[in-house]
């Protein structure tokens, strides 16, 4: 079996991720998606070979340096490592607003130090501090909105989101990385259709990209489904309602899973409420983000109703 | 000219992917095999077999074969014939010419031995 050496000590991979080796072993190394997405956990080898998946979405730059990610590296010979810095350049921002969006999310409105470059429904890593940090998925669209936006639910016993409700301020100094992932809307195909599925907090890259879309002059349909337990869950429905009304290829369909729907509310999961709307899907192009189970079992029941697999982009992070 | 390029090259290889796992996923004989798999993970080894059967650049080792499906239980030939006859159908439906199909089940058909693990 591989071994993983780390800060002078020997550890067998056992068929396990480096990033789950080590952690196992009790060694602290900073992480978040544990998907190869997020960057956090990014090393560098010292000496061994690293296997190509484990440089997927570096930059050339860092592959050819040897650096890799921890949660996507399974060595297949005695690997030796070091922490690295961050993978994504980080920079100073500042907090600009704190709200409640509903009893378990929070608003969360950025002003970036530096000139900030991204596409809407991208994510970036927020920083508590230099070893603790999460990914959340960006709700403001460039040229609409001046500022970032984030979502973020209250995770029970959360590190960063306690401390986000407990004391985060308008005012407050802190440190975002830049803008990543591929899940976000490109011009070109304007009549193609748009089904959109989420949960919960999910709602914000989706939020984003559907004002791109619009932006954009999209003509095909945009069809939004956001789900929740039940209305209190749900958030943004006014000024989804009004979109709605406002652009006639845009269609907004709150759901709740639990009780009783009220008036203007669909009845039923999210998945199964979308898929009863859109039957057929193929040639539309499809966004899921939220709780994991639900894209899991979105992607595939998408993919059966007739969506490419190209065309279907899960966003990791809620 | 190679199977690879006649039949289109990697742009005919994804158009084929979305087909064939289709099939795949919708057929009572094999779907449970299927249950609970990350499906762009699926649909990369899926795209990776169809390259081979298609004689188009691999590094297919038989050995990963082996280890990719050595864990599924009850595993047998009528599973695999499943698995040809939804690449017969797919290449089919993509108009592929028969003589091409030929090649590409004669290529598929080698690895049997090793996904059942003979």
């Amino acid at each position: 079996m591989p071994k993983v050496v780390y800060g002078g000590q020997s550890y067998e991979s056992a068929g396990k991720s480096v990033l789950e080796c080590l952690t196992a072993q009790g060694v602290s190394i900073p992480s978040s998606c544990h998907s190869g997405l997020c960057q956090t956990c990014m090393m560098r080898a010292v000496s061994g070979a690293v296997p190509a998946k484990a440089q997927a979405g570096l930059k050339d730059a860092l592959v050819a340096q040897n650096y890799f990610l921890a949660c996507t590296c399974y060595p297949e010979q005695d690997i030796e490592a070091v922490l690295a810095a961050d993978g994504l350049d980080k920079q100073q921002a500042m907090v600009t607003k704190v709200e409640y969006l509903n009893a378990d999310i929070l608003g969360i409105r950025l002003k970036p130090s530096q000139p900030f470059e991204y596409r809407a429904g991208q994510f970036i890593n927020f920083f508590k501090d230099a070893d603790t940090v999460r990914c959340y998925s960006l709700a403001s669209v460039p040229g609409i909105d001046d500022e970032l936006s984030l979502h973020v639910r209250k995770v029970p016993g959360g590190q960063v989101s306690g401390w986000m409700f407990e004391s985060l301020k308008a005012g407050d100094a802190i440190t975002i990385s830049e803008a990543a992932g591929d899940c976000f809307y490109l011009a070109g195909k304007p009549e193609q259709n748009i089904l959109l599925v989420g949960t919960g907090s999910g709602l914000a890259p989706l939020y984003g990209i559907i004002r791109d879309a619009l932006r954009n002059g999209h003509k095909g349909k945009i069809s939004l489904y956001h789900g929740s337990y039940n209305t209190e869950g749900l958030y943004l429905v006014d000024e989804l309602r009004k979109l709605a009304q406002a652009h006639a290829n845009f269609s907004y369909v709150p759901c709740v899973s639990e009780g009783a729907a009220p008036q203007g509310y669909a009845y039923g999961m999210v998945l199964d409420v979308a898929l009863e709307g859109h039957p057929d899907l193929s040639g539309w192009r499809v966004f899921l983000c939220g709780n994991p189970d639900m894209v899991k079992a979105a992607q595939q029941q998408t993919f059966l109703a007739g969506a490419s697999m190209g065309e279907i982009f899960a966003d990791p992070f809620g | 000219m190679s199977l690879y390029d006649e039949i289109g090259g990697e742009a005919a290889i994804n158009a084929a992917v979305d087909v064939f796992y289709r099939k795949v996923l919708k057929d009572d004989r094999i779907k449970h095999y299927f249950d609970g798999l990350d499906m762009v993970k699926q649909a990369a080894k899926q795209k990776a077999f169809l390259t081979l059967a298609l004689g188009g650049p691999n590094n297919y080792t038989g050995e990963d074969m082996r280890k990719g499906h050595a864990h599924l239980k009850g595993l047998n030939d009528s599973h695999f014939d499943a698995v040809m006859e939804n690449l017969g159908a797919t290449l089919t439906e993509l108009n592929v010419p028969g003589h091409l199909i030929a090649q590409a089940a004669a290529i598929a058909e080698s690895t049997r031995k090793d996904v059942l693990n003979r």
